[in-house]
Formats: structure tokens, C-alpha cells, sequence
């Protein structure tokens, strides 16, 4: 690749002569949001050669604001990762040191706002992939409300839960980006009409209730991390906001939660690719089935094939009941207790990770470890309100990420928040 | 146990395609037959990374309509789910239909069992899932097979109607297929023209052994021979001593059996979970709104008061609308008359010639020409079958359009009477005197053999009564 970060998958630009909000600003787009006449791979194998014949919505949106197109960028295969060494295509390293991942599984999309390559870029957030690699590279992500965002045209890992996202250096650049792409789409039936009006922003957080859970202070955090979140936290009330701790207890759920459902929609999504219309050509054999297999043996990262075997499992006949059911039941506890929490706030804040990027390589090989960093963003996406993560500090040199929270729909009082702490910062 | 001691029980899985104007869950046309493979694509049907459905609003109307002809209960929340399965032609692994949570349950229709005797079969239950793409199996043994696929079918509405195991033989699966077929004909959202249209799967058994079923079959005979082949074949297993194993079996349709199908295609586990593209569809209020049109049997019992026609007519006329339709644009001929001429003439030479109604049923005012001239007696029943034979001929073989009339001028068929006739029936008896002798001796059926050696030379022209009386009036009674 042709960048010192291996952060872009692509690099077709595709200028666009509309005059629009983004005219001029280039816009960087991760590479599983479908772009015509561009490679779009998910940062998979099993995609190479796939040149989408459309435009996700969101990239419509973009061109017809006037933006140009800067490329595709890397990610975790599919999205599935916090550090986007899940790439077919290598690591994107880390632009505030190197020697470390950007987060996943935008982590190219953050690589290249950090570095100064794009103004703006836009990433998808299935699990707080947005937000960690943000929080990583020391930038601005958003991730919306789930539907406020139209999902045509984004390859899809986990449905139930990703949304595209804004990602750039500051608050004002997420705000402008996403009042370009929120608001209804016909072609999602899981998207609502709720555009974002630019004008509205204004930093205020004034008279705001922010609750704190508790549970994201707690085991599994770094102290070091929690203090510099509490500092920043202490600044909302210098700004006329009042906090307040609340419980989520529901959330000891959330991680067994996300991951079976999850796995559950990837195993049933990515089943298309079998060799037939995409990726290599399979070597032919007398009966579709061995083609299929060995394909799909080869043609997917060992990530990407954990996922699918573990969903597979979990939705099979004797297991459903006991997984993805009660997966189902898990969600539904914790969203009762996020709209609980948020009636009596209007935003809630924490760290978006529970530590500073790992080094390349710390966490590859383990799974476990690696799927426990998402234990702070995955809320978001089971409850399906929007949250943003905000540069608050450094640690060891390296940035740190406050997460705020917000109502369903509520992106206007979480960036008018955000956009206060920023100034104040 | 002998043959006739062992009880049938077949319940059916009836697929039939919507004739809505557009795919399920895109913009495409519906209207794919004859048109090159793959043209009646998009990204959403085609299954593209990335892409979304968008359900067809007026799929679940006729739906809806299905449901509430057959007396169904409409669930107050209908689920789309997931079934996931590898195959060429699925472009997502997975195809979208419904699982726990269908359109609707319950319901039931109303047939006549071996015995001509009524028979209520109810319904498990009705959903509304896609189509998959088609295989077209390609190449000879020479240079070796391959397969090729189009996507044109891909996402065509289907409903699913599945029976409870309530039909008891072969003969009565076929009837409540042509009832069904009859009834989605009538409520207009199903066109059973199109090639593919319909397809079932059945589920038979024989009283206390294990189930088989049978995939995919393609037509109405279809059914009626894969149950008669796999009757036979499980009787005969059971009298043998053997045990019928739970299974999925293919019918051929060419050779008219089934045979086992491989397990590796029947193992697979569905992994059903609800669809998170879509969102759940509460329309059970939506069937207040429906209006059923006029079903088969209100139809025919009408066609019974006001045509006063007979049941059996009436049955026939009304199974098939456009049979009905037809009969009534030109039943003020003569109710009866028209009914006979439709139901049980006209029918019987389509079948005979393989011919669908649709071919005959831009030209009824020519069939009713022809009626017209029987009734008139301008022409005799014999001559008017000539005409009606070489009519369709022309119809199916497009080459000449030659309406009835004409074809009654062109061969001199017009009826004939009178002295005319004398000369003849002399002639003939002329020239046959046994027959005059067998006559006198009271042999049976020797007058009959004059009458139709007259009717031949007179190629059926002449009313057969007055040949009669003119026999009569040389030989005596």
C-alpha cells in the first residue's frame, strides 16, 4: 500500500463537482460501505475482484454534497475486530505511534483523520467500531442512532446493530458530515426519517442531567483511564451540567449478548460468499458442496470463521432456544434499563475503552481478551442510542477517549455536549 | 393386511407464485417469462453485498386475500425470518420467508372425497416467502455437463399454504389442488398459465408408519402420479415385511417415481431467526378492508339458479374462471345448450388437443357462432364437432383464421333435409340387402349400421332422427 499506515484498501478518488456542504473536503469511506465502480472487500479475500455496481446511500449523499471521495480504507475482515489487524490486508498502524493498532474495525478510517490524510471519513459501528478506534488515534466518532443512519449499501456483519458513522479531527466536522448523511432512506426498512440540521449546532451542556454508570468505572478498567474520564467528567459540571451515578445492571449480559447475536446475523450474512459470483474462483470439483467448503475454508480470515462457526452453532436446532434466544431476552433487559436511566438523564458518560491502543500483535491471539474491550461500546449498540467519542487526554502518550451517550434520537443535545467539552478542552 | 385395509394419509405444502407486478422485496418486474435470463435483476434481488428488502406492500394484500377466502386467522404479528441454506441458486444462503410467527393460521376449504361426498381439509397454516433463481442444467455427455443460473425468478413473491394431513388418497389431492388453484384464480392474484406457478411438496404416510416426503413437484398430474408411485411403493414394502424410513424423496417427473434423495442435501439445518432487515408486520386489521370477489362455489351455485343448468355443468363451467367467464359471454345462446357445448364438447377436444382455454377464449364470439348454428339446426351435432375440430386445429396451429361459419361453408356442412335424403338411404340400402335381412330378423343394431353408412355419405349433414324415419318408411320399424 502506498501509505505509511496501510490505511487505505483503495485509493481511487472520485472528485464531485456539486456545490453542497462537503464541496472540496475530501472524504475517506471504509471499505465495507459499497461504492460504485470502486474495489469494496470488506478487507476480505474472499471479495477481491468485487467492483459494486452502486452507491451505499450514504456515499450518494456524499457526492451529491459536493465531496470527494479519497478512498476506501482498511478495517478488521468484515468488521469483526477491535483492532483492525484482522485485514486481509495487514495492520493499519496506529499514527500516534506506530508500534500500535489504530482500534477496529475502522481503525484505517481514524488512521487517515489522525494523520491529516482526509478531513473527514466515514466508518460503521457494529460493537463501538467507530468509537474504539477513535478513542485510539485521538479523533471525533459518532455513532448514530440505530436507523437514523440508512444502512443500504454497507456490507452487512451484524444488522441488528451497525450504523454508519462520522468520523474526523472535531466535533464541528462529525456534526457537519452527519447532517449530510442522517434521514430516511425508502430502500432500508429499518430507517427513519430524522435529518440532522447543521445549524442546530451549539456548544451547550448547560442544565443537562449526565449520568455516570458505575459499571463503567469497574473491574476490567484501567484506573488510570477512569481518572483522566472522571477529571474530564468534573469539566461538564464546570460547564453548568449536573452528574449523577446510575446503574445499569443488566449490562453483566452485554457482552455474551452482543456476541451471540452477533455471530448469529454474520454466520447468515457472509453464507453468500461461496465462491460462486465473488472472490477467487473455485477449483472445480463434481459436487457444489466440496467447492463451497474449501472456498470458504480459504477464502475467510480465522477471525471471520470463528464468528461464523460459533453463530452457526448458536442458531442451530437445541441450541437456539438456549443462545440466540436468550440472547434475544438479554437485549431487551438492557435496553429497559438504558431507557430507565435516560429518563431520568439526558446523556450518560464513561470511557469509550477500557485502556489505551494495545501494541500490534498483544491481542491477536487472544480473542477473549480482545472481545472484553468492547465491553464499554457494545452497549450502545444492543440499547441503539447514539454515542460519540471525544479526545479527553493522554496516557503513556496516548489518547484517551470519553464516551457520552445519548437519548434514542437524541444526536443534537449529545453533539451540542460534545462540542461544549471540546472547547472547554 | 391387504391393500385396501391400509389408510393414506397425505397432507400438502403448495407453493404458488403471486402475479403481483414486482418482485417481493424489490423494484423488478414479476413479468420474467420469455424475456433472456438475468435481465429481471437488480442488487437487491440479485443478493449484492450490502443491499436491503423493502417488502411489496401489495404481496401482502394478496395475501391477505388468500387468507381470508380459505377462513384463515391473520396473526397480529407476522414475523420474516431466515432459512439458511447453501444453494447455487439462493443468492443469499438464506431465503426470506416466515417461520413461527406466519401471515396466518387455521382456515380450511371445502372438497369432495372419493365418494362425491363433501370434505372439509383444513389449513395449518399460510406465509408469503421468495422465490429462489432457477438452474438450467446444460451440456451433453460429449463435452461435459455444466449449469447455468438465472436470477430472473429470484424474489418472486410465493405464498406457502401448507394442509393438515387430512387428504386420503391421490384422487383427492388433486382435487383440492384444482379447488385451490381455482380459488387463488378467482381471487386474481395467481396465474396458473405460467409455467412454474405452482409446486408442492407432500407428506404421506401410510396409517402407523413413518412419514416421507416429497419435493418439489411442478404440476397438477404430478402430484396425483408421485402419490400413486409412492402409495405402491410403500404398500409394497410393508407387505414385504419391510420398514418405511423417514425420508426426502425427489419425484421425477419423466419417469414418473421418486427415489431417495442424497442426505447430504437433507441434513442441513435450516438455523431459522427472524429477519433483522425487516421489521415485524402487524396488518390483521388490513382484512376488513379486503373484498373477496365471488369464489367458486357461489359461482356455481348461481350458474345452478340462473341458468338453471346442472350441478355437474355448473361444477365443471365454474372450476376454472376462465371457463366461467367465458360460458357466461355467450350463454344467451341457450343456458343449456352452451353449457353442454362448453363443458363437456369444447373441454373434451382441448384436452384431447393438449390446448389451454386461454387459446380459445379471445374467440368466443366464433365458438358462440357455432352454437348458435346447432341451436338453429342449421347444421347437426355431428357436423358441428367437424367444425369445432377443425377450428382448434387452425386456433392451435395459428396458420389459418377461418371463423366456424366459414368452415361450415368451405366444407358444405350445412344441414340438409327432405327428398334428397330419399335417393340416398335407397342407394345405401341398395347396396347393402344383409343388413335389411338382419333387420327383419330382429338383429340388433342393424337399422343403426344404415343410419351411419347415411351419415357418411351424407358426412353429417342430416339430422340422424329424420334418417331414421326415412329407413323406416323402406323397411318398417
Amino acid at each position: 500500500m502506498s501509505d505509511a499506515y496501510n490505511a487505505f484498501l483503495s485509493d481511487i478518488e472520485i472528485p464531485s463537482s456539486a456545490a453542497g456542504p462537503l464541496a472540496g473536503i475530501r472524504v475517506a469511506v471504509k471499505d465495507n460501505i459499497s461504492t460504485k465502480n470502486i474495489p469494496t472487500t470488506c478487507a476480505s479475500k474472499m471479495l477481491l475482484g468485487y467492483i459494486p455496481p452502486y452507491d451505499a446511500h450514504a456515499v450518494e449523499l456524499l457526492k451529491a454534497a459536493g465531496a470527494t471521495i479519497a478512498g476506501k480504507t482498511n478495517m478488521d475482515e468484515f468488521g469483526m475486530g477491535t483492532t483492525t489487524e484482522n485485514s486481509a490486508f495487514g495492520p493499519t498502524l496506529n499514527p500516534r505511534d506506530t508500534t500500535r493498532v489504530t482500534g477496529g474495525s475502522s481503525g484505517g478510517s481514524a488512521a487517515v483523520v489522525a494523520a491529516g490524510i482526509v478531513r473527514m471519513a466515514l466508518g460503521s459501528d457494529t460493537g463501538g467500531s467507530i468509537r474504539c478506534p477513535a478513542s485510539y488515534c485521538g479523533i471525533v466518532g459518532l455513532k448514530p442512532t440505530y436507523g437514523r443512519v440508512s444502512r443500504y449499501g454497507l456490507i452487512a456483519y451484524a444488522n441488528s446493530f451497525e450504523q454508519i458513522g462520522p468520523m474526523a479531527a472535531n466535533v464541528t466536522d462529525v456534526a457537519r458530515l452527519f447532517s449530510v448523511i442522517a434521514g430516511g432512506d425508502h430502500r432500508d426498512s429499518t430507517s427513519v426519517d430524522k435529518p440532522y440540521d447543521f445549524t442546530e449546532l451549539h456548544a451547550s451542556v448547560e442544565g443537562k442531567i449526565i449520568g455516570i454508570p458505575k459499571e463503567y468505572f469497574g473491574e476490567g478498567i484501567d484506573t488510570n483511564i477512569a481518572k483522566i474520564i472522571e477529571t474530564s467528567i468534573d469539566k461538564f459540571e464546570e460547564l453548568g451540567a449536573v452528574t449523577l451515578e446510575v446503574s445499569l445492571p443488566s449490562l453483566q449480559y452485554a457482552l455474551s449478548a452482543y456476541y451471540i447475536t452477533c455471530t448469529c446475523e454474520a454466520s447468515s450474512n457472509l453464507g453468500r460468499f461461496d465462491g460462486v459470483r465473488y472472490g477467487p474462483k473455485p477449483e472445480m470439483t463434481n459436487l457444489w458442496h466440496d467447492a463451497y467448503t474449501k472456498i470458504r475454508e480459504t477464502g475467510f480470515g480465522p477471525e471471520v470463521r470463528r464468528r461464523i462457526l460459533l453463530g452457526t452453532f448458536a442458531l442451530s436446532t437445541g441450541y437456539y432456544g438456549k443462545y440466540y434466544v436468550k440472547a434475544q431476552h438479554a437485549k431487551q433487559l438492557i435496553r429497559h434499563d438504558f431507557r430507565r436511566v435516560l429518563t431520568d438523564c439526558d446523556l450518560l458518560a464513561g470511557p469509550t475503552m477500557p485502556g489505551i491502543a494495545p501494541k500490534i500483535g498483544e491481542l491477536v491471539d487472544d480473542p477473549l481478551r480482545m472481545y472484553q474491550t468492547d465491553i464499554l461500546t457494545i452497549p450502545a449498540n444492543i440499547a441503539g442510542i447514539p454515542a460519540i467519542s471525544l479526545p479527553c487526554g493522554t496516557f503513556h502518550g496516548m489518547p484517551v477517549g470519553l464516551q457520552l451517550m445519548g437519548k434514542i434520537f437524541g444526536e443534537e443535545v449529545l453533539l451540542n455536549a460534545a462540542l461544549a467539552f471540546e472547547e472547554m478542552t | 393386511m391387504t391393500n385396501e385395509e391400509m389408510n393414506v394419509i397425505i397432507g400438502l405444502e403448495v407453493h404458488c407464485q403471486l402475479n403481483t407486478s414486482s418482485k417481493l422485496f424489490c423494484a423488478c418486474s414479476a413479468d420474467f417469462r420469455g424475456d433472456a435470463p438475468n435481465t429481471h435483476t437488480c442488487p437487491v434481488c440479485l443478493g449484492l453485498p450490502g443491499t436491503l428488502p423493502v417488502l411489496n406492500k401489495r404481496a401482502i394484500e394478496y395475501a391477505l386475500k388468500v387468507a381470508k377466502a380459505f377462513n384463515c386467522v391473520v396473526l397480529e404479528k407476522s414475523e420474516f425470518c431466515r432459512k439458511n441454506y447453501f444453494y447455487p441458486d439462493l443468492v443469499k444462503a438464506y431465503q426470506i420467508t416466515m417461520g413461527d410467527n406466519p401471515l396466518a393460521v387455521g382456515g380450511y376449504v371445502e372438497i369432495e372425497d372419493d365418494a362425491g361426498n363433501p370434505k372439509i381439509i383444513n389449513l395449518t397454516r399460510i406465509h408469503v416467502e421468495e422465490d429462489p433463481g432457477r438452474l438450467v442444467h446444460m451440456g451433453n455427455r460429449e463435452y461435459g455437463h455444466y449449469t447455468l443460473v438465472d436470477y430472473n425468478r429470484s424474489g418472486i413473491p410465493l405464498i406457502e399454504m401448507v394442509t393438515e394431513p387430512e387428504l386420503s388418497s391421490p384422487k383427492e389431492a388433486r382435487r383440492f389442488l384444482n379447488k385451490l388453484r381455482a380459488m387463488l384464480e378467482y381471487l386474481d392474484v395467481f396465474d396458473p398459465e405460467k409455467e412454474g406457478a405452482i409446486r408442492v411438496d407432500a407428506n404421506i404416510s401410510i396409517k402407523g408408519h413413518e412419514r416421507v416426503e416429497i419435493k418439489n413437484i411442478s404440476s397438477y398430474k404430478g402430484v396425483e402420479k408421485a402419490l400413486i408411485f409412492e402409495i405402491t411403493r410403500q404398500k409394497n414394502l410393508i407387505n414385504r415385511g419391510g420398514t418405511i424410513v423417514r425420508e426426502t424423496r425427489h419425484f421425477q417427473e419423466g419417469k414418473g417415481t421418486t427415489i431417495s434423495a442424497r442426505s447430504k442435501e437433507t441434513a442441513t439445518d435450516y438455523r431459522y431467526f427472524p429477519e433483522p432487515d425487516l421489521p415485524i408486520i402487524c396488518v390483521a386489521d388490513w382484512i376488513k378492508d379486503i373484498i373477496s370477489p365471488e369464489l367458486p362455489d357461489a359461482r356455481r351455485d348461481r350458474f345452478m339458479q340462473q341458468y338453471g343448468i346442472t350441478a355437474n355443468h355448473a361444477k365443471t363451467l365454474t372450476g376454472d374462471l376462465k371457463l366461467a367467464e367465458f360460458y357466461e359471454t355467450i350463454a344467451d345462446v341457450g343456458a343449456a345448450i352452451t353449457a353442454s357445448w362448453t363443458a363437456d364438447i369444447l373441454i373434451g377436444e382441448l384436452n384431447y388437443r393438449d390446448m389451454s382455454l386461454g387459446i380459445v377464449a379471445p374467440h368466443a364470439s366464433e365458438f358462440k357462432d357455432l352454437v348458435t348454428l346447432i341451436r338453429d339446426k342449421k347444421i347437426t351435432d355431428k357436423a358441428g364437432i367437424e367444425v369445432l375440430r377443425v377450428w382448434l386445429d387452425n386456433l392451435r396451429t395459428g396458420t389459418k383464421m377461418e371463423k366456424p361459419t366459414k368452415i361450415v361453408e368451405r366444407l358444405n356442412l350445412a344441414r340438409e333435409s327432405g327428398e334428397h335424403l330419399r335417393g340416398i338411404v335407397e342407394q345405401i340400402l341398395a347396396s347393402n340387402p344383409q343388413a335389411i335381412i338382419d333387420h327383419k330378423t330382429r338383429k340388433k343394431g342393424a337399422l343403426n349400421f344404415i343410419v351411419g353408412q347415411v351419415v357418411k355419405e351424407t358426412r353429417g349433414k342430416f339430422d340422424p332422427r329424420e334418417i331414421h324415419a326415412m329407413i323406416a318408411e323402406f323397411v318398417g320399424k
